[in-house]
């Protein structure tokens, strides 16, 4: 048989036969996932599609993240309309502050490797990780997949990125994944897989994975997947077992491009405003006044930021700066009791920031804080288009948690992470 | 299915942030309140100034970012037909389809704002005649099961009348 990618034969087990990129399949779906940004969409054309009960009630999931809390009427309606169709038809709600869809999916282990997951999120892809195939979707695809278990899909072309080397202490992984969007572009991914490999992979932990395949989505990635490793089973481990088939590429599976890179070549890097994939060295940009840095979001609001950008942040002087605001939103309540546990939001807090509900955030203005207008802010996430916080003029710059947490001591984006001293 | 109408010229990487803000979605999903913040941030002008009709032109990757699908629907909610793109991405050519939105990947650099275009879909092929230049520009056939999916109006008319995919 002919040699085949990660999503080549993940799609094949879920289509019943073989497939090659370029084909066309109708595939079975394990997991569906849907937010209250996508949920009272699809539930509306669930029920314009005729639906009357949802395919597999225990494999349908709503998160309650992008109005987290809900501060509107109309939010409050989304999440009732969302709450009223689970309860109907079995599927189950994650609340308010239990966090960010796909982050809920990894922590709980609802996914498995070599399974199918249609989320109506486009950062769904961060489950990649897993070595799943994980795809973002619109209401009305996951519409669809409640109803049938069933979505249509391209089998899509891999791009292979070859991970080698090993990280400088100060080159974290958003600045790898903000360097492979660079070099990618917004759309050299699209409608492509990227699979990961590469004997610099191991010292990827689980949640380092998940910030590269959420960030490829930046350029178009339609899955991102990483090869299933003790890193994987170990993550597991402790969260309900590893109960996915791990899926391995052929020898001689076809590619549609090599990416190489090399990590001991890397330095930290920085998203300029307004796109994800204008991406220079952190040094191009030092020195620009920021008066809000935002650590959170599916990208960079796990436990493991956190305690990067308090580290940073103390050695930068471990106050927040005069006239910024430094807002932190954990990813999930897991990741918000972990760090109330150890003690990092009390620092942060007697330090001077502010933490919002576990969730979306302030990632694109629906819930949090919304920047002012001309304001400058340096953030963790994924995405600095302008408007996207909620305000058409403030300027977003897109940085690891530790470049955030030392940019929040200094109030400017730092010339470099090992050098700076106490301000 | 043909359409008709004067080119509205946008440019590349145009995202669904750009097209409709999360935070108007945040305030209602109904497209035809949404349709008077079309592309708000990037072209201030240009829900006041849109007419039934009209039809988006843009350069590649129209539609990155975000797949929320008011994006799609509000686009059509403003009379627009079709859009008209050198590369789409992904989660926008779904959504758009689903909802019946004619997404048309073809060159589109020698269009310019104003002209007259024609879009004509049949049997999976699709044409633009640019009119106003007298040029025509083929795009990529669309895959059998899109094209199903647009002839029931999109994937609510699809599973509505066929009940799945199978």
């Amino acid at each position: 048989m002919t040699p085949q990618t990660i999503s080549e034969k993940i799609l094949s087990g879920h289509a019943g036969r073989t497939l090659y990129a370029g084909d066309i399949a109708i595939c079975s779906v394990d997991l569906v996932v849907g937010t209250d940004g996508s949920g009272p969409m699809a539930i509306d054309y669930f029920e314009q599609m005729g639906g009357s009960r949802l395919y597999d009630p225990p494999r349908v999931l709503f998160s309650l993240d992008h109005y987290a809390p809900p501060n509107t009427p109309q939010t409050r309606a989304f999440h009732d309309r969302i709450r009223r169709f689970a309860d109907r038809h079995g599927a189950t709600v994650f609340a308010v502050g239990d966090g960010i869809s796909h982050q809920i999916v990894v922590e709980r282990g609802l996914i498995g490797a070599g399974e199918l997951m249609v989320g109506a999120d486009s950062h769904a892809v961060t489950c990649g990780a897993l070595n799943c195939f994980a795809v973002g979707v619109g209401s009305s695809d996951l519409a669809a997949a409640m109803m049938t278990g069933k979505i249509w899909l391209r089998v899509p072309h891999t791009i292979r990125i070859t991970l080698t080397g090993r990280r400088a202490p100060d080159v974290a992984p958003k600045d790898v994944a903000l360097a492979l969007v660079g070099e990618l572009g917004a759309s050299g991914a699209d409608y492509q897989t990227a699979e990961f490999t590469g004997d610099g992979l191991l010292r990827f932990s689980l949640e380092d994975r998940l910030v590269l395949s959420n960030l490829l989505v930046e350029a178009g990635a339609k899955a991102a997947i990483f090869p299933h490793d003790s890193n994987t089973t170990e993550y597991l481990a402790a969260r309900g077992g590893d109960r996915g088939s791990p899926v391995q590429a052929d020898a001689g599976a076809h590619y549609a491009r090599e990416i190489r890179c090399d990590l001991s070549t890397l330095t930290p890097r920085v998203a300029r405003p307004h796109q994800p994939d204008d991406v220079v060295p952190l040094s191009e940009v030092s020195g620009v006044p920021i008066q809000m840095v935002f650590v959170g979001t599916c990208t960079g609001g796990r436990a493991v930021d956190f305690h990067e950008a308090l580290d940073a942040f103390a050695r930068g002087g471990g106050r927040v700066a005069r006239g910024l605001q430094l807002v932190l939103t954990p990813a999930s309540r897991e990741v918000e009791e972990r760090l109330r546990a150890d003690g990092t939001l009390a620092r942060f807090i007697s330090a001077g920031a502010i933490v919002t509900t576990a969730g979306c955030g302030a990632c694109c203005g629906t819930s949090g804080v919304i920047p002012g207008d001309g304001m400058t802010v340096l953030s963790t996430a994924n995405r600095n288009f302008k408007a996207r916080m909620g305000s058409a003029t403030a300027q977003i710059y897109l940085a690891s948690p530790a470049v955030c947490g030392l940019a929040a001591a200094t109030g400017r984006i730092p010339p470099a992470l090992l050098t700076e001293s106490a301000s | 299915m043909i359409f008709e109408g004067r080119a509205r010229v946008l440019g590349d990487d145009v995202n669904t942030d750009y097209i409709i803000s999360s935070r108007r979605k945040r305030e209602t999903i109904d497209a035809a309140v949404l349709k008077h913040y079309l592309l708000e941030s990037v072209a201030p002008d240009f829900a006041a100034s849109v007419q039934p009709g009209d039809l988006i032109v843009a350069g590649g990757n129209f539609g990155c970012g975000s797949a929320m699908e008011v994006a799609a629907t509000v686009i059509q909610a403003a009379g627009i037909r079709a859009v008209i793109a050198r590369s789409f991405a992904r989660s926008f050519y779904r959504n758009a389809i689903n909802n019946g939105l004619l997404a048309v990947p073809c060159e589109t650099s020698s269009i310019q704002e104003g002209d007259r275009l024609r879009v004509q879909s049949a049997d999976g092929v699709m044409t633009v005649r640019n009119l106003t230049r007298g040029q025509a520009m083929h795009a990529a056939p669309i895959p059998a099961i899109m094209l199903r999916i647009l002839e029931e109006g999109g994937l609510v008319g699809f599973l509505a009348k066929y009940g799945g995919f199978d």
